[in-house]
C-alpha cells in the first residue's frame, strides 16, 4: 500500500528524454499529425495524378484533334470531327459489337459467379475456403496468352469439344449452335460463341471475388430475420441477399465489363475476324497512324462505363453500401 | 388447456454437446416468460427451437398445441427480435417494418399504414424515411420490435434485445416492453443473462444451466426459494452456505442460502455468528458488507475465512473497516436447497 501513497521525489522527471532521431521524428509527427498524412499520401497521389490522370488527359486531348486525310498528319486544332467519325456505320458496328459482347460476358459471369461466391461466403470453412481461393486464383497465375491459345485448340474444329460432342452424339446440337445467325460460324474457335466463352473463362475470377466479399458481409441473422417475418427462400434471395450483394456484383461487373471492352487479344485469337474496340485502337495507332481516332475510340469504354455506373446508382445498386 | 409454447423431452445436440438436454416446458398464453442463464446454458437454442431455426434431435415443440416438427420458420406465426436487430440496411425504416406484410402480399398502401401505426406504437413516428444506419441503438431496437409486431404474432421471441443498450436506456426499455406486453396481451418469450432484467420483467422465468432447466417459477419463487446452489448463485447475490455451515447455524447438513438483506448487525457479544468487516461497498440504497468469519469461529466451522455478505440499509450506522461485528437472522430466512 505504501507504494501508491508515498510522495514521489520532486526531482523525478515526468518524461523520458528523446533517445535519438527516431524519437524526435515521432515527436514531430505527433505535434503535426497532418504532416505524416501528407507525407504518406503524396507519393501515390503524384503517381495517380501524373501517370493515370495525366495520360488520360493527354488521351482526351488527342481525341479532339483530327488527321489530315491527304497528308496523314495530325492537325492540332480542336474539332469534334474525329468523334463524328465514330458514328460512321463501320465504326458504330465495332462499338455496338464490343459493348454487346461486354454486356453478355458480364451477365454470364454474374450468373455463373453467384452460386460459387454464395457457397464460398456462406458454407466454405477452413480447408474448403483455402481450396476455393486456390481454385479461383490459380488460373490467374498462369499466362493469359497460354490460356487463350489453349482455348483456341479446345474450341477448334478438330478440338476436344467437337470430339466430345461426336462421342456422346451431340454433334447436331453443336452444329445447330454454329448455324445460328451472327453468333455462329465455321467452328467454335471462329465464332462469337467462342470469343464469348473465352472471355467468360478469363474474367470470371474478377466477378467471383468481389461478389464473395459482399456476400460474406451479409450476416446470417439477416437471412433468419427474413424467414422469421414470413419470407420464402426465393423472397429472401430477391429482397435481401441480392440487394445486399449488389455492390459486389457491380464491383465485379466493372472488372468484367471494362476488361472485355478494352481487350484486343482474345478476339484476335478466338472468333470471327470482325474488329472489337481494342483491336480498332491497336490498328489505328499502329499501322494506320490515326492517333486522334484511336483516342476517340479509347474514350468510348470510359463513357460506356460512366453511363453504366450512373444507371446502376440510380437503380439503387449502392444502397446497401 | 393449450399452452402458447410447449416442449416435451426436447433435445438439441451439437456434436457431442447437449445444448438442450431433455427439456420439458410449458408457457401459458399471455405471459411474459423469461429464459435466464449464463452463455452456453441452452436458453438461446430453446428460443431458436421455437422460431424454427433449430430442429429438435428428439422430443416435440408445440405452439398453441400444434406440433412444429414439419413447419419451417417462415410459416410459424411467431416473430423474433434479434440480438443484433438484423434490420435490412438497404431499406428505410418503413420498408423494414412493412417487410413481413410485403412478403405476404399486403398491398403497399395498406402495409405502409400498418407500418406507420406500429412505428407510432414504439414512439418512432417521423422516422419512417430514415435508413437503419441513421438511427441510434435504442431506435434500432424499437424498429426491430415494430417489425416483429406488425404481423401480429401469437408469440414474440426476444433474444437479449436490450444487451447492446446503455443502462439508462435499458431500464426505460424494460418498462416499455413490459407495458407493451400487458397492452397487447401477446406471449413474450425473453432470453437474457441479466438476472435483474429477468426478475423485474417476467411473470414467470426458467433458469437454464447446462442445457437443462434448473428451476422454473415466478420471480419471487426463484429469488426467495432457489432450488439449487446454481440458481442461488446465479439469480441473486445470495450467501450460499455449505452443509457444515448450515448445520452450525442450526439447520440440517444441507446446502442453504441466506440473503444479505436477511442478516442484521448485532453487538458481537450477543450472537455466536461474528466476524471481521473486510469490505464495504456503497450501493446507494444501502451498503453491502463483506464479513470474514474467523478460521476457528465459534460457529464451529473449520473452513478458514468463510466470507458472508450482509446488506446494511442507509439509515443504520456502518461499522468500521476491520472491526468485529455480530450477525443475527430469523431462522426462517435460512433456505435449504437440494443436492450436495
Amino acid at each position: 500500500m505504501s507504494f501508491a501513497t508515498e510522495p514521489q521525489g520532486g526531482a523525478q522527471p515526468v518524461s523520458h528524454p528523446a533517445r535519438g532521431p527516431g524519437d524526435r521524428l515521432t515527436g514531430l509527427f505527433w505535434r503535426n499529425p497532418r504532416l505524416l498524412t501528407a507525407l504518406l499520401i503524396a507519393p501515390p497521389l503524384i503517381w495517380l495524378g501524373v501517370v493515370y490522370l495525366g495520360s488520360l488527359a493527354a488521351l482526351l486531348l488527342q481525341s479532339f484533334y483530327s488527321i489530315d486525310e491527304f497528308s496523314g498528319v495530325v492537325v492540332r486544332e480542336f474539332t469534334l470531327r474525329t468523334y463524328g467519325e465514330l458514328f460512321r456505320p463501320a465504326n458504330l458496328d465495332i462499338i455496338v459489337r464490343t459493348t454487346t459482347m461486354a454486356a453478355s460476358v458480364t451477365l454470364a459471369s454474374a450468373v455463373l459467379a453467384f452460386p460459387i461466391a454464395y457457397f464460398a461466403a456462406r458454407y466454405a470453412r477452413g480447408r474448403w475456403k483455402a481450396a476455393f481461393y486456390l481454385g479461383i486464383m490459380l488460373p490467374l497465375w498462369s499466362s493469359y496468352l497460354v490460356k487463350v491459345y489453349a482455348w483456341k485448340l479446345i474450341l477448334a474444329k478438330e478440338g476436344i469439344i467437337t470430339w466430345a460432342a461426336d462421342s456422346i452424339g451431340a454433334t447436331p446440337l453443336l452444329n445447330a449452335a454454329l448455324a445460328l445467325p451472327v453468333v455462329g460460324g465455321n467452328s467454335l474457335s471462329t465464332s462469337y460463341i467462342g470469343t464469348f466463352l473465352v472471355f467468360v473463362y478469363v474474367w470470371l475470377p474478377y466477378m467471383i471475388l468481389p461478389m464473395q466479399a459482399a456476400l460474406e458481409r451479409v450476416p446470417v441473422s439477416m437471412l433468419e430475420a427474413s424467414a422469421d417475418l414470413g419470407a420464402t427462400p426465393r423472397q429472401t434471395l430477391r429482397r435481401v441477399i441480392l440487394p445486399m450483394a449488389m455492390p459486389g456484383v457491380i464491383a465485379g461487373s466493372i472488372f468484367t465489363f471494362s476488361l472485355t471492352l478494352g481487350d484486343y487479344i482474345i478476339p484476335q485469337i478466338v472468333g470471327s475476324s470482325r474488329l472489337f474496340i481494342g483491336q480498332a485502337v491497336y490498328q489505328l495507332q499502329g499501322t494506320a497512324g490515326n492517333i486522334p481516332l484511336a483516342a476517340a475510340f479509347a474514350v468510348v469504354p470510359i463513357v460506356v462505363m460512366l453511363v453504366y455506373l450512373s444507371l446502376a446508382k440510380r437503380q439503387g445498386a449502392f444502397d446497401a453500401l | 388447456m393449450t399452452h402458447a409454447v410447449e416442449f416435451q423431452g426436447v433435445v438439441r445436440r451439437f456434436g457431442s454437446v447437449f445444448a438442450v438436454d431433455h427439456v420439458d416446458l410449458a408457457i401459458e398464453e399471455g405471459t411474459f416468460f423469461a429464459m435466464l442463464g449464463p452463455s452456453g446454458s441452452g436458453k438461446t437454442t430453446c428460443l431458436r427451437l421455437i422460431s424454427g431455426f433449430e430442429k429438435p434431435d428428439a422430443g416435440t415443440v408445440r405452439i398453441f398445441g400444434q406440433d412444429m416438427g414439419a413447419v419451417p420458420p417462415n410459416l410459424r406465426h411467431v416473430n423474433t427480435v434479434f440480438q443484433d436487430y438484423a434490420l435490412f440496411p438497404h431499406m428505410n425504416v418503413r420498408d423494414n417494418v412493412a417487410y413481413g406484410l410485403m412478403v405476404r402480399g399486403v398491398p403497399r398502401a395498406a402495409r405502409n399504414t400498418q407500418a406507420e401505426d406500429m412505428l407510432a406504437l414504439v414512439k418512432l413516428d417521423g422516422f419512417a424515411d430514415r435508413k437503419p444506419g441513421q438511427l441510434s441503438g435504442g431506435q434500432r431496437q424499437r424498429v426491430a420490435l415494430a417489425r416483429a409486431l406488425v404481423g401480429q404474432p401469437r408469440v414474440l421471441l426476444l433474444d437479449e434485445p436490450l444487451g447492446a443498450l446503455d443502462l439508462k436506456l435499458r431500464e426505460a426499455m424494460q418498462d416499455e416492453l413490459k407495458a407493451l406486453q400487458k397492452r397487447l396481451g401477446i406471449t413474450f418469450v425473453f432470453v437474457t443473462h441479466d438476472q435483474g432484467e429477468a426478475l423485474s420483467m417476467a411473470d414467470r422465468l426458467a433458469v437454464f444451466s447446462n442445457g437443462k432447466i434448473a428451476q422454473i417459477g415466478t420471480p419471487a419463487d426463484i429469488y426467495d426459494r432457489p432450488r439449487t446452489r446454481f440458481v442461488a448463485d446465479f439469480v441473486g447475490s445470495s450467501n450460499v452456505l455449505p452443509p457444515e455451515m448450515t448445520q452450525a447455524l442450526g439447520g440440517p447438513a444441507r446446502w442453504s442460502s441466506l440473503r444479505p438483506e436477511a442478516l442484521h448487525l448485532a453487538p458481537a457479544a450477543d450472537t455466536p455468528l461474528k466476524g471481521r468487516v473486510t469490505g464495504l461497498r456503497y450501493l446507494g440504497a444501502g451498503t453491502r458488507l463483506t464479513i470474514t468469519l474467523p478460521a476457528a469461529s465459534q460457529v464451529g466451522t473449520d473452513l478458514p475465512g468463510v466470507e458472508i455478505a450482509a446488506l446494511v440499509p442507509t439509515d443504520q450506522p456502518l461499522p468500521e473497516h476491520g472491526s468485529e461485528v455480530g450477525l443475527k437472522f430469523a431462522p426462517s430466512a435460512l433456505h435449504l436447497m437440494e443436492g450436495a
